[in-house]
């Protein structure tokens, strides 16, 4: 997509599975609506002081996904399953 | 009548296993893979392969000795040099069960990443060949061409190849070329080592050789990349690599700079090989090999030069 400011060409990133545009001009940045509530959402995660005193050894809290790079498929996090199987029997054994 | 290939390495492996071992049971034998570039057979606790046609003899020999110097992360060949089937080579190993395709949750991908990592950390042994990622994708990329050459899903394919930097197309040196990689990095390159080890060996020597280290890691990168690979497996493989010291990615942070080229070259090889492979069986793609053209596609709108950009 075109910049609306600037008329450069934006490209998209992936941050913590939100799709992030960037003009490769100005650098301005577009976001889709609920894409800064889902960002702030996961920065308040990030610098949320630590409950008091966590129970000992517990689960991993629902970590956001892994670093993907931009060109990676949308929806990261969402359901693998169906896919999952099928990939995993023949893609992931084949060179 | 000459008999197949298959055939005569059958013959060849039941020698082999019964020089080793007279009183041989002859129980499990029979055809592992029967590929154009690939035969291999089992007879008992011996498996027979001919490599590809054209395998050059002093370079196959190198790599098997990298096999014998690294019995703790590579599958030690039984003979140190190959024989000769006609025109073909042929090397002898143990018997090793392989991962089970239909059992994701239980692929070892903590154990794979830890050998790679010790893999990358062994120094490579005097005239070890070039680890061969960055040709075999070039060769997926002209099978391609000259298969399927205009059809729709073809063209982001190329684009992305075209994109990538001469080293990634196997065209000039990569970057960095010193650590020994294994080169064709998937789940069907791990056997557990037989009695009394019983754990994971990478096999299939014919791709090692000295390399961008990367290019091991790209593979199941790539899969998460589009899609395939869950995160928490990804994030599995990707935590055992750098436990292990693994050299290819920096200990901390986004891997992603470090990994995103030769994901991207994975990818368009496995896309251009899913592409040939469908149009010679005349069917459609299915929906895990459309994701791969799909990425191939956004590729377009994010070039390898602004990655690095991105990721700060």
């Amino acid at each position: 997509m075109q910049c609306p400011k600037c008329r450069a060409q934006m490209h998209t990133y992936n941050r913590n599975g939100v799709q992030i545009e960037q003009c490769s001009g100005c650098r301005g940045i577009f976001l889709d609506y609920g894409e800064l509530e889902a960002l702030t959402r996961l920065e308040s995660q990030w610098s949320q002081p630590a409950p008091p005193a966590p129970p000992a050894p517990q689960a991993y809290p629902a970590a956001p996904a892994p670093a993907a790079p931009a060109w990676g498929a949308p929806h990261h996090g969402g359901h693998y399953g169906h896919k999952r199987h099928k990939s995993f029997g023949h893609m992931l054994f084949s060179s | 009548m000459t008999p197949t290939l298959a055939a005569q390495l059958t013959r060849t492996a039941e020698e082999a296993a019964h020089a080793h071992r007279p009183a041989c049971p002859c129980h499990d034998t029979g055809t592992l893979a029967d590929r154009p570039d690939a035969t291999v057979v089992r007879h008992a606790e011996t498996v027979a392969k001919a490599h590809p046609p054209g395998t050059d003899h002093t370079e196959l020999t190198l790599r098997l000795a990298t096999a014998s110097t690294l019995p703790d992360v590579l599958l030690p060949p039984l003979k140190a040099t190959p024989a000769e089937l006609h025109d073909r080579l042929v090397t002898f190993w143990p018997y090793g069960d392989p991962v089970d395709p239909r059992t994701p949750d239980t692929a070892p991908w903590a154990a794979a990443a830890t050998l790679l990592a010790r893999l990358h950390l062994h120094p490579p042994l005097p005239r070890t060949p070039p680890m061969r990622g960055p040709a075999k994708a070039a060769r997926a990329v002209e099978r391609l061409r000259a298969t399927e050459p205009g059809s729709t899903a073809t063209t982001p394919v190329l684009q992305a190849w075209q994109a990538l930097p001469a080293w990634a197309r196997g065209e000039a040196a990569p970057p960095e070329d010193g650590t020994l990689c294994h080169g064709d990095f998937h789940l069907g390159q791990l056997v557990r080592n037989p009695a009394p080890h019983d754990d994971w060996r990478l096999i299939d020597v014919d791709d090692l050789g000295t390399g961008t280290p990367t290019w091991d890691l790209a593979r199941p990168a790539a899969w998460y990349a589009c899609g395939l690979l869950p995160p928490e497996d990804w994030t599995r493989f990707l935590t055992a690599y750098r436990e292990a010291g693994g050299p290819a990615v920096p200990p901390h942070g986004d891997p992603w700079p470090a990994l995103d080229i030769p994901a991207r070259a994975l990818t368009v090889q496995t896309a251009a090989t899913a592409l040939t492979k469908a149009a010679r069986a005349a069917r459609p793609l299915d929906e895990v090999e459309q994701s791969l053209i799909d990425a191939c596609a956004r590729m377009a709108a994010t070039p390898p030069e602004l990655t690095c950009e991105s990721a700060t």
